[in-house]
C-alpha cells in the first residue's frame, strides 16, 4: 500500500467542522478509508453519529457525493444508487469509474440492517459495506446492541443489583455471518493498525461484488475512557484477542495480524469505565468467562485459517 | 450565519456546498491544545493519520501546522507521536483572536 | 393512434413499465401485485427493456432502492399493495421530503389485520400524509393512462414529488379489460428524459442528500413541499391536455358524469366509480336527476374545483372504500365535507363505508344510495352520518 507520506498528497474528503465528540474512532476510520480509495466514492450512511454529527443542516463535512436515507437501509439505499450506476453505465449515459461504499454504524448493520445487509450480499451489488462497530446505539444515548460485549455497562443493560454483568448475551459474530453469505472479500480491521486496514479497503474496493469490513470504533462517551487514549485502547482490543484481524477471500480465511504473544483481557477491561464492575472481586467468574471465550474465539477462527493456536 | 426562508434554500434538504461545515469552529471546544516540538518531529505522519478532525496540514509530505480552528484537543496525536513531539497545553494559557475579535 | 388489446390491470401496468423502460425498478412480490413484477420480470429477462431490476429482500429495501438510485440520477419505479406499502411508509415520506420523482403503482388491497388479500382503499389511504401525489384510476385503461402521466407529473421541474397511482386489487389488477394502448415511441416522446439537477453520480459537484434538521430548518423544508403540492394541480391538468393531444383521452383532477342538472351525487374512487356509472346512466333514462363525481387525485385535494362542481346539487354522497378509526367519516368524507364548508348553500353530505376487504358493491346498493339521497333531499334531514354498505349486521 501507498507510504502515508503518499497518502497524505490526497484532498481531505473529510473536512474539520463536523461535530463528532473529541477521540472518536468513527472519523478516523472514515479518513483513513478514504486515503485508501483511489477512485471517486460515493457513500450512503445509516442514521447514527457518524451520519448525524456530519450532517447538520447547512453544514456538511462531505466532500464527496453522500446519502442519508434511514436507519436501516444504507445498504439497500446504497444498492438503489448503485443499479442506477449499473444501468446508466449499460446504456452508455455514463462512463467514469465510481466506487460506492456504505457505512453504518453496530446498530443500523448487526441489527435492524441486518436485513438489507444481507439482501445486499446475496443479490452481490458491487458495493463495500463498513460497518463501524462502537459497540452500541452510541448516539441515541449509549444503549446496548447486538455487538455490545457481555459483560459491558450500557445504559439498557446497566449493571444493577439483580444483573450484576451488565450485558448479559455474548456479542453476535457479524464478520462470520457476512462470510457465511460467500461474499468475495470480508474483513476485519482496526484503525490502530492502519496499514492493515488501508490494504484491506484496497482489497475490497478492487474486488467485483458485495465487500464487508468490520472496523472497531473506540467511543470515549460510551467506552468511558480519556479522549486522547481511542487509539492506544483499538490497539489493546487486537493485542488482547478481543478484535482478531483477519480476511476472508473467497472462502479462505487468514489473520492478517497476529501480536507475539497474546495480552490478558484484564488489560482491555481495566482500559474502559464501561468495564469498570468487571473488576470487582465477586465478579471474578464473569471476567474468566470472558477470557474463556475470547480464547475460544481465537481458536476457531486460527482453525478456519489454517494456524496453529498460539502457546 | 443568519438563518434563511423556506424560498431561499434548496429544495429537498440537499446541501450543495461541498465540506461547507469548514465554516463552524469546533476549536472552541478545545480545553487542551496540541503544541508541536519542530525539533523532536520526523515527519512520520502519524498524527495525521490518526487525526479525527482532519486538522493536521501536511504540506510537501512534512507536517506544516495544526488547524487550530477545529482541533478540538482530543490529545490523540499527542499520545500517539511516537517522539513525543507534540504535547497538550491548556488552552487558557493562549490568547485566542475569534472571528469578530469577540 | 396505438393498438387495442385485451390485458388485465397489472399487465397493463407492466405494459406501461415497459414502455417507459425506467432505469431502475425495486420491487417485492406482494398480492395482487405480483403479476406486474413478474410480467415486467420477463421483459427483463428478455432484454427487452434497459431496466437494471433489484430484487429486493422487502419493500422497505424496495423504497430504499428507489431514492437511491432516483438521488443518482436515474429514473426509478416500483409497485405494491397494502402491508407492503405500510412497510415502505416510513421512506415514503423520505422520498417525497427527498423531491424524488419515484413513480409506484400501488394495487389496492386491505392493509391487515386479520390479514386480507383483497380490495379496499386502506392502504394508499393510510400513505396519504406522506406528501405523494395519489392518482386513483377507475378501471385498466386508466391505469396504464394515469402511470405514463405519472412520469411527466412526477419530474415537472416545479413539482418534483413521487407519484403513486393506484387501482383497485382483482377487481382491475386481475380483470381483463379491453385497453388502447400508445406506440412505444409515442411514450418514450410524451416522457421525455429524466434530469436531476443534483445526482450522487456527479461527482465532481458533490452533494450531501438527507442531512439532520434541527428545529431551525425543519419547519422550511416541509413548507417546501407543501408549495410543491399544492402547484401541482395545474401541472396535472397541463400533462392532462399534453396526453389528450396524444391519446384523445383526457384526465382532470376529477372525473364527472352527468353533472350537468345533478341534484343527487355520489363520489367514489377506483372501480365503484364505473358501477355507479351505470346507474347514474340508467337512472337518468327514467329522468332521474343524479350524477357522479368520480376522485381522480386525491392528492393534492381538488377542493376549490370539487365546492364548483357541487353547487347547486341538493344531496351528496360519499363512498368511502377505507375507514379512519375515530374519525367522523371516511377520509374522503372529511375532505369533501371540508372543501364545502365555505358555501353558502352546500348540500347535505353523508358518508358510506363499503367494500372493505374485498366485499363486493352491487349496482342495488347504489340504487339505494341514491333513493336515500333523495329522501335526505326533500326532507331536509339526515338520519345518519355515516352508513354502511353490504355489511351484515
Amino acid at each position: 500500500m501507498p507510504s502515508l507520506k503518499v497518502l497524505s498528497r490526497k484532498k481531505e474528503l473529510l473536512t474539520g467542522g463536523h461535530r463528532l465528540c473529541a477521540g472518536c474512532g468513527a472519523s478516523i476510520i472514515v479518513r483513513q478509508v478514504l486515503m485508501a480509495a483511489e477512485d471517486p466514492v460515493v457513500m450512503s450512511s445509516a442514521t447514527g453519529c457518524l451520519e448525524v454529527a456530519t450532517t447538520i443542516y447547512p453544514f456538511t463535512a462531505w466532500r464527496i457525493p453522500w446519502i442519508h436515507c434511514a436507519f436501516e437501509n444504507s445498504a439497500s439505499t446504497l444498492s438503489g444508487v448503485e443499479a442506477a450506476y449499473r444501468s446508466l453505465k449499460r446504456q452508455g449515459k455514463i462512463d467514469r469509474t465510481i466506487k460506492f461504499i456504505a457505512f453504518g454504524g453496530d446498530g443500523g448493520t448487526y441489527d435492524i440492517g441486518l436485513q438489507a445487509l444481507s439482501g445486499v450480499l446475496e443479490r452481490g451489488h458491487n458495493l463495500l459495506y463498513i460497518c463501524y462497530d462502537n459497540q452500541a446505539y452510541m448516539n441515541t444515548g449509549i444503549q446496548r446492541s447486538s455487538a455490545t460485549p457481555e459483560g459491558a455497562a450500557t445504559t439498557t443493560s446497566p449493571v444493577g443489583k439483580a444483573i450484576p454483568e451488565g450485558k448479559q448475551r455474548p456479542r453476535k459474530d457479524l464478520t462470520r455471518i457476512v462470510a457465511a453469505h460467500d461474499s468475495p472479500y470480508v474483513a476485519q480491521a482496526n484503525p490502530a493498525y492502519y496499514n492493515d486496514l488501508i490494504k484491506k479497503v484496497q482489497k475490497a474496493l478492487s474486488t467485483e461484488g458485495p465487500t464487508f469490513i468490520n472496523i472497531l470504533s473506540p467511543c470515549p462517551r460510551g467506552w468511558r475512557h480519556d479522549p486522547s487514549l481511542s487509539i492506544q485502547i483499538a490497539k489493546l482490543a487486537v493485542l488482547t484477542g478481543v478484535w482478531p484481524l483477519y480476511e476472508v477471500e473467497k472462502g479462505q480465511y487468514r489473520v492478517t495480524y497476529r501480536p507475539k504473544k497474546r495480552h490478558p483481557l484484564r488489560e482491555w477491561l481495566e482500559s474502559q469505565g464501561r468495564f469498570r464492575h468487571l473488576l470487582r472481586p465477586e465478579n471474578k467468574g464473569i471476567m474468566e468467562r470472558l477470557g474463556k471465550q475470547v480464547e475460544e474465539k481465537e481458536k476457531s477462527l486460527l482453525a478456519l485459517a489454517g494456524e496453529e493456536t498460539s502457546a | 450565519m443568519k438563518e434563511k426562508g423556506w424560498k431561499d434554500i434548496p429544495w429537498g434538504g440537499l446541501i450543495l456546498e461541498e465540506g461547507n461545515a469548514e465554516e463552524y469552529k469546533t476549536g472552541s471546544w478545545r480545553t487542551y491544545r496540541p503544541v508541536w516540538d519542530e525539533k523532536k518531529c520526523t515527519h512520520c505522519l502519524l498524527c495525521w493519520v490518526y487525526c479525527p478532525d482532519s486538522s493536521i496540514i501536511v504540506e510537501e509530505e512534512k507536517f506544516k501546522q495544526f488547524d487550530y480552528d477545529h482541533c478540538k484537543g482530543c490529545g490523540i496525536c499527542s499520545t500517539q507521536c511516537p517522539t513525543k513531539a507534540i504535547h497538550m497545553v491548556e488552552e487558557g494559557k493562549f490568547v485566542i483572536k475569534t472571528e469578530g475579535g469577540k | 393512434m396505438g393498438r387495442i388489446v385485451g390485458l388485465t390491470g397489472d399487465e397493463a401496468t407492466a405494459e406501461a413499465m415497459r414502455q417507459i423502460n425506467p432505469d431502475v425498478v425495486a420491487a417485492y412480490p406482494i398480492t395482487p401485485q405480483t403479476e406486474t413484477v413478474q410480467r415486467f420480470s420477463e421483459f427483463v429477462a428478455d432484454g427487452i427493456v434497459a431496466t437494471e431490476m433489484v430484487r429486493v429482500e422487502s419493500e422497505h429495501s424496495a423504497m430504499s432502492a428507489c431514492v437511491g438510485a432516483a438521488a443518482a440520477g436515474a429514473r426509478a419505479m416500483t409497485a405494491t399493495s397494502a402491508n407492503g406499502l405500510a412497510l415502505m411508509w416510513e421512506i415514503c415520506y423520505i422520498a417525497a421530503s427527498y423531491r424524488l420523482p419515484v413513480i409506484m403503482a400501488v394495487v389496492n388491497r386491505a392493509l391487515s389485520g386479520p390479514i386480507n388479500i383483497h380490495c379496499d382503499h386502506s392502504d394508499s389511504m393510510g400513505a396519504r400524509d406522506a406528501g405523494w401525489i395519489q392518482i386513483y384510476s377507475e378501471n385498466c385503461q386508466e391505469a396504464y393512462d394515469n402511470l405514463i402521466q405519472a412520469v411527466r407529473i412526477a419530474e415537472e421541474e416545479k413539482v418534483r414529488l413521487p407519484v403513486m397511482v393506484t387501482f383497485d386489487g382483482f377487481i382491475i389488477s386481475h380483470a381483463m379489460e379491453r385497453v388502447e394502448i400508445l406506440e412505444d415511441d409515442e411514450v418514450s416522446q410524451f416522457i421525455g428524459k429524466y434530469k436531476n439537477a443534483y445526482s450522487l453520480l456527479d461527482v465532481d459537484s458533490p452533494v450531501t442528500y438527507g442531512p439532520l434538521d434541527l428545529y431551525d430548518y425543519y419547519f422550511e423544508h416541509k413548507r417546501q413541499q407543501i408549495e410543491a403540492i399544492e402547484i401541482s394541480p395545474e401541472v396535472i391538468q397541463k400533462i392532462g391536455r399534453e396526453f389528450k393531444d396524444l391519446s384523445g383521452r383526457y384526465y382532470d383532477l376529477m372525473g364527472n358524469c352527468h353533472l350537468e342538472g345533478a341534484e343527487l351525487v355520489i363520489v367514489a374512487a377506483g372501480s365503484t366509480a364505473g358501477t355507479v356509472k351505470s346507474v347514474v346512466d340508467e337512472l337518468r333514462e327514467k329522468g332521474e336527476k343524479v350524477g357522479l363525481l368520480k376522485i381522480r387525485t386525491f392528492r393534492p385535494f381538488p377542493a376549490k374545483q370539487i365546492a364548483e362542481v357541487l353547487r347547486g346539487v341538493r344531496a351528496v354522497a360519499v363512498l368511502d372504500r377505507s375507514v379512519s378509526f375515530g374519525a367522523q367519516g371516511g377520509p374522503i368524507f372529511l375532505e369533501i365535507r371540508s372543501a364545502l364548508f365555505d358555501e353558502i348553500k352546500p348540500p347535505a353530505v353523508v358518508n358510506y363505508i363499503y367494500g372493505l376487504g374485498g366485499r363486493d358493491i352491487g349496482v342495488d346498493e347504489i340504487k339505494r344510495v341514491y333513493k336515500n339521497l333523495e329522501r335526505i333531499a326533500h326532507t331536509k334531514k339526515v338520519d345518519e352520518l355515516v352508513g354502511y354498505l353490504g355489511l351484515r349486521e
